[in-house]
């Protein structure tokens, strides 16, 4: 399957060091931008207990879970530290001149059509 | 009861009060004049004043409570201007003062270059407080220039402290070499090197010819026709004892006031002590030996023999990253050796003088960690022979194997002294631990004094600590914040007020964060730091804030919120009970429940929600409970006089009160609150952050329970008479915690980290005091008193937070 890309919004919509999220058919995706305005995109459910990521606090390119303070790669989606686990992270791109924001969904699409196989 | 007089309230007299008040408080009725409008402060600590590192408050060592509970007769800033021996009289400005003992305790006063221009605007010394403030004025001005004449220990902190100010500075030494009187020619030059690489500029055989300026000082020329701009001038070259009044009253003075090893005058009522005094043709300019001179006069002053006498002096200069020392004489001369260690690439410079076998003097630059080591072997006279050849490597390398640091500390007899500036010794200190069971450094100050002047001897006893305590004492006494910074709490808040930081990238910035941007950890931390010491002015920082108080409803292990609207003093009504059973209808709430701090909790609310939820509630009358926050949460009350048979005050009504003046304001951790009506404590109040007791005669005013994870009994702060003064008590209280609580530490964990005494000190001795602390509140509440969910429900804020930034449909992503 080719990367279908879905325009999702403008880099402004979400904060600076924040994070907002988007529906889809499987499940929230948490969408990140960072100080340096890089941005991430990642499944909205931490390897640890499922706490919701887009409401952690985000710092350098990493958030930390709001339920219990797990640390999550935004680059890789490996949790940080001694623990271990990783969130699947999306791909994600910026157009740096009009700030659009695109989401592919290639990943979790891939993985529902091995799961029908 | 006799009457003892004290002219002049500065270190020496202060250190002779304490010690008589401390063997006995009712031995005399003491009056106590002072030219400077304030009592006793650590006056070698104005350093760290003027460079930000300390405030002034941190260094005041006797304050008003001090003064009351000891019945001191204060006359500050009222300037004694003569003795009337014959009546036995001190006649102050404001008018006069019978004594039976009188102390002359006058200081001295700096010296002044005889130079034209000297008495033009900005041309000062650097003596006390209005100097220090002066001075931070001056560095207001960006750009601003300052000369500073002197390049002696004085001057040099002076230098450094503008300096850090942002000052551009000059240093102007008539000598050849920096600190030459403590210094020689080497050590002179490398700490020159390291004053240049912070940017002063140092002129050494620099004369001073005249000041240039009209009325306010424009520059000053040297003898080399050198002119040099300056905004401001500093003189440091020395101090002169003031000696004045007593040898107008006729007391023996040479260059200054005479006195005998019990410390009297030729007056055998009169007694001198500190820098106004002459022993034996010594004059005195640090405080080592006038608290050995205060410890004497306050044991002769209660009839006790003792006897003063002058020890060895060392010196060290209390500028941030110089580290120096020198000790004893060690001019070369015919008998003496010297033995040198030069390490130039890391500026580690070392020279002791030794004669007949013994040390007798040593000076060192950059690396001190001997110097304690050396100074004991100066005053015991012991011959080095033994070691000679390997002396100067200092104590890790005497007796074969080199010894760490902690076995270095062992390994000092029981009777060396760790610290100059208090005389104490390693025993007194190791004693007063064990017998104490003290935990920490501030209590080691509190009890042996030890560390409590310049501390530069606090390494040492923090090793003492380790080695008295083992295992349990944590040397590193700072846990720094977190992975981001090796500074603790208390650093960074203090950093922040003297260095005036005011957002989140200054603080990392200025403070050497080693992230980009902090972690989860400092972040909500610095930005409940900037919002309490910057109100109004610094913009709360959301992405710095955890889910709970950014959305302002406590997240729940799903993902849902939970919403707690305020219950002023846990008080409710028919119309609020029907908005919340129309809220949950509405909105498919799936749990309501009431808190424990007499409220209704809605759980299960989803996040998108949540604004449609708070409308509805706001529409009712009611705002936000903060039950997520690190703020004001409730404040729990019994029925008070308006129903109770028992009740003694109107509790419901104080509650209240209270909940509606403090809601809103940010704290450190969590603070619950509680009013009970009678001591039969029906709101139980003495397991809260602040409880109040209201009883026939007032309200106790109690603190710092816990009834959490660690289960406490509150603390009685005091007693007052009326509601206005509980809240005021209360008010204070809770601002002093805004301002010293690190994050996350709740009130009774602060108490055990500041002790008692400090609080009671600030809020509940000093009414002034008093007032500014809840003055700083009230400032604070004008921009914190907002409902946050009228904000977001009807005011647009943060709208982003409480929906999707997009759906992407089933077909969509199929594609
Ligand atoms: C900036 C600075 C840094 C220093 N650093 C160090 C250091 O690191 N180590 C060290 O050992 N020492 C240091 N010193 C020196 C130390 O502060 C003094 O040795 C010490 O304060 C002297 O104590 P004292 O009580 O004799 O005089 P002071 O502390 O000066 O007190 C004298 C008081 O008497 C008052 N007074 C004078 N005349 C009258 C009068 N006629 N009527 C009423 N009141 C009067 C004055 O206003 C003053 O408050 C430093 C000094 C300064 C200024
Ligand atoms: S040596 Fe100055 S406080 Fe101890």
């Amino acid at each position: 399957m080719s990367k279908a890309w879905h325009p999702i919004g403008q880099l402004t919509d979400i904060p600076k060091r924040g994070s907002r999220c988007v529906a889809t058919p499987f499940g929230r995706i948490a969408v990140f931008r960072t100080a340096e305005d890089h941005v991430f995109a990642t499944e909205d459910r931490c390897p640890h207990k499922g706490g919701p990521l887009s409401q952690g606090i985000v710092h350098d390119a990493s958030v930390t879970c709001p339920l219990h303070n797990a640390v999550i790669s935004l680059e890789t989606g490996e949790m940080q530290g001694p623990d271990e686990g990783r969130v699947r992270t999306y791909a994600i791109r910026l157009d740096p001149l009009t700030g659009a924001i695109d989401l592919s969904l290639a990943e979790a699409a891939a993985d529902m059509t091995q799961a029908a196989e | 009861m006799q009457k003892l007089v004290v002219i002049g309230a500065g270190m020496a007299s202060g250190r002779v009060l304490e010690n008589l008040f401390e063997t006995d408080p009712q031995a005399y009725e003491v009056t106590l004049f002072n030219a400077e409008p304030r009592g006793n402060y650590n006056r070698i600590m104005l350093s760290p004043v003027l460079s930000g590192e300390k405030s002034f408050d941190e260094i005041v060592t006797h304050n008003e409570g001090w003064y009351a509970g000891y019945k001191v007769a204060c006359r500050f800033g009222e300037k004694v201007v003569s003795i009337d021996r014959a009546r036995k009289v001190v006649v102050g400005e404001n008018g006069e003062a019978p004594y039976d003992k009188l102390i002359i305790a006058t200081g001295s006063v700096p010296f002044i270059v005889p130079v034209e221009g000297r008495d033009l605007e900005g041309v000062i010394t650097y003596r006390d407080l209005d100097d220090t403030n002066v001075m931070i004025e001056a560095s207001a001005t960006q750009g601003a220039k300052a000369v500073v004449i002197g390049g002696g220990l004085l001057g040099l902190e002076a230098a450094a402290g503008l300096r850090l100010r942002g000052m551009e500075v000059t240093v102007l030494h008539l000598s050849g070499h920096l600190m030459d009187r403590q210094l020689d020619e080497a050590a002179g030059y490398l700490l020159k090197r390291d004053l240049e690489k912070r940017g002063i500029a140092v002129m050494t055989k620099a004369s001073t010819q005249k000041i240039l300026g009209t009325e306010r000082v424009e520059g000053v020329e040297l003898a080399d026709g050198t002119v040099l701009p300056a905004d401001l001038v500093v003189m440091a070259v020395g101090i002169r004892p003031s000696a004045e009044i007593a040898k107008a009253a006729g007391l023996a003075v040479n260059r200054a006031i005479v006195v005998d090893a019990q410390l009297r005058t030729s007056d055998p009522d009169i007694y001198a002590v500190g820098e106004c005094t002459e022993f034996n043709g010594m004059l005195f300019g640090l405080v080592a030996p006038l608290y050995d001179q205060a410890k004497v006069l306050a044991k002769v002053l209660m009839g006790e023999a003792d006897s003063f006498a002058v020890k060895e002096l060392s010196t060290k200069l209390k500028v941030t990253g110089c580290d120096l020392f020198s000790a004893g004489d060690f001019a070369a001369g015919e008998g003496r050796e010297e033995i040198v260690l030069r390490d130039p690439s890391h500026g580690v410079y070392r020279r002791l003088v030794i004669e007949n076998d013994r040390l007798v003097g040593a000076v060192m630059y950059g690396d001190t960690g001997d110097a304690n080591w050396f100074f004991d072997l100066i005053r015991d006279g012991s011959s080095v022979a033994a070691m000679r050849d390997t002396l100067i490597f200092g104590q890790s390398y005497q007796g074969g194997s080199p010894l760490d640091p902690m076995a270095a500390v062992a390994a000092l007899p029981d009777d060396a002294e760790i610290c100059g500036c208090n005389g104490v010794c390693k025993s007194k200190i190791t004693g007063t631990i064990t017998a104490k069971g003290l935990t920490s450094l501030d209590e080691v100050r509190a009890h042996t004094k030890a560390s409590s002047s310049c501390g530069t001897c606090t390494g040492l006893v923090e090793q003492l600590m380790a080695l008295t305590l083992g295992a349990s004492f944590n040397p590193q006494a700072v846990k720094p914040m977190c992975g981001c910074t090796d500074l603790g709490h208390a650093d960074v808040r203090r950093l922040i007020v003297a260095k005036e930081l005011k957002s989140i990238p200054e603080v990392m910035q200025e403070l050497e964060w080693k992230t980009s941007c902090g972690c989860a950890k400092c972040r909500p931390a610095l930005n409940y730091y900037l919002i309490a010491d910057w109100p109004g002015e610094y913009r709360d920082d959301e992405q710095s804030r955890f889910i709970n108080e950014r959305v302002h409803a406590n997240i729940q292990k799903d993902g849902t919120y939970s919403v707690v609207p305020r219950m002023w003093g846990g008080m409710t009504s028919a119309s609020e009970l029907r908005a919340i059973a129309d809220v949950v209808d509405k909105f498919n709430i799936p749990s309501v429940k009431c808190t424990g701090g007499q409220r209704i909790d809605m759980l299960g609310v989803k996040k998108e929600d949540l604004p449609a939820v708070w409308a509805d509630l706001n529409a009712a009358g009611m705002v936000s409970g903060a039950a997520y926050g690190k703020a004001l949460r409730t404040v729990k009350t019994c029925v008070g006089t308006d129903w109770c048979r028992f009740g003694t005050q109107d509790s419901t009504g104080l509650g209240m009160r209270i909940e509606k003046f403090m809601w809103g304001s940010w704290t450190p951790a969590k603070v619950k609150m509680a009013v009970s009506g009678c001591p039969r404590n029906c709101a139980e109040a003495t397991c809260k952050d602040v409880g109040v007791i209201c009883t026939d005669a007032g309200y106790e005013i109690h603190f710092a329970g816990a009834a959490g994870l660690d289960i406490k009994g509150t603390e009685v702060l005091t007693q007052v008479r009326t509601e206005e003064e509980a809240i005021e008590m209360i008010v204070a209280l809770v601002q002093l915690y805004r301002e010293q609580g690190h994050y996350l530490e709740r009130i009774y964990k602060w108490l055990r980290r500041v002790g008692m005494e400090s609080i009671k000190a600030a809020v509940v001795e000093d009414a002034a005091k008093r007032r500014h602390y809840f003055d700083r509140f009230v400032k604070s509440q004008e921009t914190a008193q907002r409902d946050p969910w009228a904000d977001r429900a009807t005011g647009g804020v943060a709208s982003h937070e409480f929906k999707p930034m997009a759906e992407i449909g089933f077909k969509e992503a199929a594609e």
